[in-house]
């Protein structure tokens, strides 16, 4: 076996820059070489999350996009992104992009799909780190239509109290996981509120 | 030929990293809710092993002693942040499942451990071969972790679900399962080895 490099002061800068330098390139080139699918794996999953919620459209609802002034906002997340859906040049509703910071793990950012009128016509919840099996059933939960006490969709905010149950609200919370309904059905109202108060319902 | 073989092997129950070493515990506990995402917190904790070990046992005689280890972390680093990349662009889905946990296999004991025991006093081939043997079994630790608590805790094998929705035991998928389920499958491998 070779003898291996002696541990003078010399030897020792110039292996580790060494190591550094080139460890530094092959990042700097893996970078460079994912820097547009990464950014392409986030807009595509922003554009499903639209299609999945909003009514129908055939415009580009990221290149339409415009922020809103948020309702009762968090520090530092002051506006909404807003993607309204076009129909064939008519304006058919609204994605908006809300969040909450009450999760029983903090922020959760969901996607909300609104009619022009306000009716809610999906949802889809980009981020979470709510309780597996508890909290993290938000999914599916608010949107099942066979159990209408809990499900949101097709439901208007203006003649629904967007709250749980045992709050005085419209809509029942997930079993053992009211924390997580609560902080949904707030980022819910705060999507829908924000889009009311720029006077974008018809 | 032989040696090699063995080398491949003892990573699966001989010297499984977490069943046998109980190294790199925090990934293990924490990114097993399911099997699926064990096999990929497994194969990309492989994948790294299996780099860095090339890498090191490659480089080892020109590396001097007393910065060997600052060196290695800097090549494991780099490997780490390259599947982080890479999966951030390519398995959107399955990285933000596995989510921090990506960044924190450099911190893995598993891959400085076999760096400085086998791939600085081995060679090239040797050292692959031992980083895929340790890194598969890694993965194989990962995948009966993660099976057992899927099955146990919501009633599904790799995302099929063969019990009613909510009859699963929900402690298995949150921490203190993970503890749980780790014990009694180390006791039951341990009973096996005596055997």
């Amino acid at each position: 076996m070779a003898k291996k490099l002696e541990s003078t002061f010399i030897n020792m800068v110039i292996v580790l820059t060494t190591v550094s330098l080139i460890a530094a390139y092959a990042l700097a080139s893996v970078f460079n070489v994912t820097k547009e699918p990464i950014e392409q794996a986030a807009l595509k999953k922003k554009l499903d999350a639209i299609a999945k919620v909003a009514p129908a459209f055939d415009n580009d609802p990221n290149a339409d996009m415009f922020k809103l002034v948020a309702f009762e906002a968090a520090a530092g997340l002051d506006s909404l992104e807003v993607y309204p859906a076009k129909s064939a040049g008519k304006l058919v509703g609204y994605a908006v992009k809300s969040y909450t910071m009450k999760g029983f793990s903090g922020y959760i950012e969901v996607m909300i799909g609104f009619e022009k009128d306000g009716t809610i016509k999906g949802y889809s919840v980009l981020k979470h780190a709510e309780t597996p099996g508890l909290g993290s059933k938000m999914p599916t939960w608010f949107s099942n239509e066979a159990k209408p006490s809990h499900c949101i969709i097709g439901k208007n905010p203006n003649n629904t109290k967007i709250q749980v149950s045992k709050d005085g609200g419209d809509i029942d919370a997930i079993t053992a996981a009211t924390i997580s309904s609560r902080a949904f059905l707030d980022a819910i109202k705060r999507g829908y509120e924000t889009l009311k108060q720029g006077g974008k319902y018809e | 030929m032989n040696n090699h073989w063995a080398n491949l092997t003892k990573g699966f129950i001989r010297e499984n990293p977490v069943f046998v070493l109980l190294l790199g515990m925090c990934p293990t506990l924490g990114t097993t809710t399911s099997a699926i995402n064990g096999m990929g917190m497994g194969l990309a904790t492989a994948f790294v092993l299996v780099m860095s070990n090339m890498a090191i046992s490659a480089v080892k005689n020109i590396i001097p002693d007393k910065v060997r280890i600052p060196s290695f972390i800097v090549i494991i680093a780099s490997f780490v942040t390259i599947v982080d990349l890479l999966m951030a662009g390519y398995l959107p889905a399955l990285h933000e499942q596995l989510g921090l946990f990506i960044p924190l296999i450099v911190v893995n004991c598993i891959v400085l451990g076999r760096a400085e025991s086998f791939a600085s006093k081995n060679g090239v081939f040797a050292s692959i071969i031992d980083g895929l043997g340790m890194g598969l079994g890694f993965t194989f630790a990962l995948i009966i972790l993660g099976g057992t608590r899927e099955i146990l805790g919501s009633g599904a094998i790799f995302g099929y679900k063969f019990i009613g929705d909510n009859d699963g035991m929900l402690i298995f998928i949150l921490a203190p399962g993970a503890f749980i389920a780790l014990g009694y499958i180390i006791a039951i491998i341990n009973k096996l080895k005596k055997a």
